[in-house]
């Protein structure tokens, strides 16, 4: 019995070393519960021979994964924040490489009408004005903080909230559980709404602003400033994202009968 | 080299203030078989555990005439209430080969042997803990002499046990002796006292209050105390 | 209700059907809990032992550090576990994070003082039987560790299946160190919470219930080893 033990010891000990290339990817929530990972990384294992793993975390901490040099590239959608990672030398470069839409979702029956709202500011300013329960990721998540933009550009200041706004810390599937839970509004990328299983009370109420699009951009981690990162694997995957091939299967994906990306990398 | 004579002079054993045993001035010789005798609480287990060095002293000096880990190696102690190992009654009588690196086989079969010489060759290979009173104090003695002591302690060894299961521990006790092991003993049967033994030492509130050969303590005892104690008094 | 009925028709699926999925994270569990268990177990035991035997001067404080780390946070476990492994933390170069070794260590840590606090009452216990006949025959400490530890053996199979229900039951720790890793480091518990993060109630239950048979599993099948390896019931 304890040789047995010490076997599967020593085996596990060696599970870090196996042979096949591999490299990390950290990836935002939005981006896998989209459901989009499970087309793109078995023909990337096809086409390229490269093992993808990848590491579903908030944008937040994607960006410290790649800044520890934990992945060799992440992929995550929030303009800003990348840009600070570039220019504190945590990356090489940022590639575009499609776009998604964020959605407002509610209760059925619409209590602060958002449903004719013209502009993503206007149906906010609703929500807050009837003081409707909103539930926010309160994570640092690419989607929090676009949540905040929207927040703002629609001259609403958070902090002033009563408790009708519940910011409850969680990725993105938790607080969609939350908001099924109290019937409250949400703001959610589109595929990780479609994929939601658990809708309960709650519909898609609100869409199609083009502030609420939302972009993916792919950047690899320095090699400079982390040596071991596996640059050449994360420059193979860079190139195949930007193919044709991956256009095709981006672009063909859908939930529903609905597309939920559009590819827009250049070459 | 031998272990004797053991001197002990002013040992004392305190606990939480207060005297237990001592102060104990004695020396014991090399032959004969001791019976420490003395009404409960006299301090007779703490005086066998002082004397085999498993008793921490507070006070005087205990020498056996060789160190004491050389002692402790060469005599035996079997416990009023004797410690059952949760193993086998074989694997209990072989631990204390086990301990001085005898091959295991070669331990297994002396402790066969010694179980069949206690009577306790039927049950080998049961639980220890599943033994009776008798048999459990059998086992305790097997495996202090599978050891081959020069000294042997027991206390108490037959307190609990009728009078057939008493009778068969000491004509082990007898044939023991008869090979020379130096056996130390405390007893609260007379009658056992006088079979077994040839010196002793009767013990009263953790001193020593009379030392002498078996014949001359219950012919004429020295002590008023000592009087009163054989004829079934309550001594103080 | 209606999720808990199509849990168990899911989980019962999944089992039927033996799921490729399922079998490839069901061992995985095992595997990772299993090791940490083994290891776990190697540095409780002993510890428990030394200090149900030995009389030192930290003796009382070891024993209350021990018991407080018994209901040390998983989550700060794992925190912990991953600053330090972490490419830019002091064992960065290893390479550990996000594999099943760095989730084996975290659980280590986790179950190690479970596993030495439940040894340690039942070793004290068999140590004041033990102490007068092992202090008589002027037995070194190294025996009398192993004395301790083999007449134990009992209760310290029952001291590792306390760990192994704490550490397979555990998601916190191993989330945060393995990362979740699809065909890497996904375990039967973070399973469960991804399915739960998609809203898939049915589906995470199912692995609930598979999770929980595999538990009982694992513990009827100890204790039938443990019956038949001893007659007499020790």
């Amino acid at each position: 019995m304890k040789n047995y033990f010490m076997g599967l010891a020593v085996s596990a000990l060696m599970v870090g070393a196996a042979a096949a290339e591999e490299m990390k990817l950290a990836v935002t929530t939005s981006f896998h519960n989209s459901g989009l990972s499970e087309i793109l990384l078995p023909a990337i294992k096809e086409d390229l021979g490269l093992e993808v793993q990848l590491l579903v975390v908030g944008t937040g901490q994607a960006l410290r994964l790649g800044a520890a040099g934990d992945v060799d590239a992440i992929l995550v959608h929030s303009r800003k924040a990348e840009e600070a990672f570039l220019a504190d030398g945590n990356g090489t470069h940022r590639r575009e490489i499609m776009y998604n839409d964020f959605v407002f979702i509610g209760p059925v029956a619409d209590t602060a009408g958002i449903k004719d709202a013209q502009t993503a500011a206007e149906a906010l300013s609703q929500i807050a004005a009837t003081e409707a329960i909103f539930v926010s990721r309160g994570d640092d998540s690419g989607t929090h903080k676009k949540e905040l933009s929207l927040w703002s550009a629609a001259g609403q200041t958070v902090d002033d909230f009563g408790d009708w706004y519940r910011a409850v810390g969680a990725g993105m599937g938790a607080a969609l559980n939350t908001a099924a839970g109290m019937d409250a509004y949400i703001i959610a990328d589109r595929a990780s709404w479609l994929n939601f299983h658990n809708k309960g009370g709650l519909s898609l109420l609100f869409s199609g602003d083009p502030v609420l699009f939302n972009q993916y951009a792919y950047i690899p981690v320095s090699p400079e400033k982390h040596t071991h990162v596996n640059k050449d694997a994360a420059q193979k995957l860079e190139d195949w994202l930007v193919s044709g091939r991956a256009k095709q299967l981006i672009d063909a994906y859908e939930i529903n009968g609905e597309a939920l990306f559009v590819f827009n990398a250049k070459e | 080299m031998t272990m004797f004579p053991l001197i002990a002079k002013g040992a004392t054993v305190r606990r939480r203030g207060k005297v237990l045993v001592g102060p104990v001035d004695l020396t014991l010789g090399q032959t004969g078989t001791t019976m420490v005798i003395g009404p409960n609480g006299a301090g007779k287990t703490t005086l066998l555990k002082l004397l085999h060095c498993i008793e921490r002293m507070n006070g005087g000096t205990l020498d056996w005439a060789c160190p004491v880990a050389e002692a402790q190696q060469r005599q035996a102690f079997v416990f009023q209430t004797p410690v059952m190992l949760r193993r086998n009654v074989r694997d209990n009588i072989a631990y204390p080969l086990l301990l001085t690196k005898t091959p295991r086989a070669e331990a297994r079969a002396r402790a066969e042997d010694w179980a069949g010489r206690v009577g306790l060759g039927d049950a080998v290979m049961r639980p220890a803990h599943l033994l009776s009173g008798g048999e459990r104090q059998k086992l305790a003695l097997a495996r202090a002499l599978i050891r081959a002591p020069e000294v042997l302690f027991l206390d108490e060894p037959c307190a609990s046990l009728d009078g057939r299961a008493t009778r068969e521990i000491e004509e082990i006790l007898l044939g023991v002796a008869a090979r020379g092991t130096r056996i130390i003993m405390s007893t609260h049967n007379m009658g056992q006292a006088q079979r077994l033994g040839s010196e002793v030492i009767f013990v009263l509130g953790g001193r020593i209050h009379e030392y002498s050969p078996a014949q001359d303590f219950f012919a004429e005892p020295q002590t008023e105390q000592a009087r009163a104690f054989l004829r079934g008094d309550i001594v103080e | 209700m209606t999720d808990i009925w199509s849990g168990l028709t899911q989980a019962f699926w999944l089992l039927a059907t033996l799921d490729a999925d399922l079998v490839e994270i069901t061992l995985r569990s095992l595997k990772v809990t299993l090791s940490a268990l083994a290891v776990a177990s190697l540095i409780a035991f002993p510890l428990a032992a030394l200090i149900s035997v030995r009389r030192f001067r930290l003796r009382r404080f070891t024993i209350s550090v021990l018991n407080a780390l018994m209901g040390l946070p998983p989550v700060v476990v794992g925190l912990v576990v991953y600053v330090l492994l972490s490419r830019s933390g002091p064992f960065g170069v290893l390479g550990l994070l996000f594999t099943p070794t760095a989730m084996i260590i975290a659980q280590v840590i986790i179950v190690v003082p479970l596993i030495a606090s439940i040894a340690h009452q039942s070793l004290r216990e068999l140590w004041s039987d033990y102490h007068d006949l092992l202090i008589s025959m002027n037995t070194t400490k190294r025996q009398r560790i192993q004395t301790l530890l083999w007449d134990g053996r009992r209760a310290l199979l029952t001291a590792a299946l306390a760990g192994f229900g704490r550490a397979i039951g555990e998601v916190g720790a191993i989330m945060i160190v393995g990362g979740n890793i699809d065909h890497a480091t996904r375990v039967l518990t973070t399973a469960i919470a991804l399915e739960t993060g998609k809203g898939d109630f049915a589906l995470a239950l199912g692995l609930g219930f598979v999770l929980i048979a595999m538990a009982l599993f694992v513990n009827l099948m100890i204790h039938w080893l443990s019956h038949t390896e001893s007659e007499g019931r020790w």
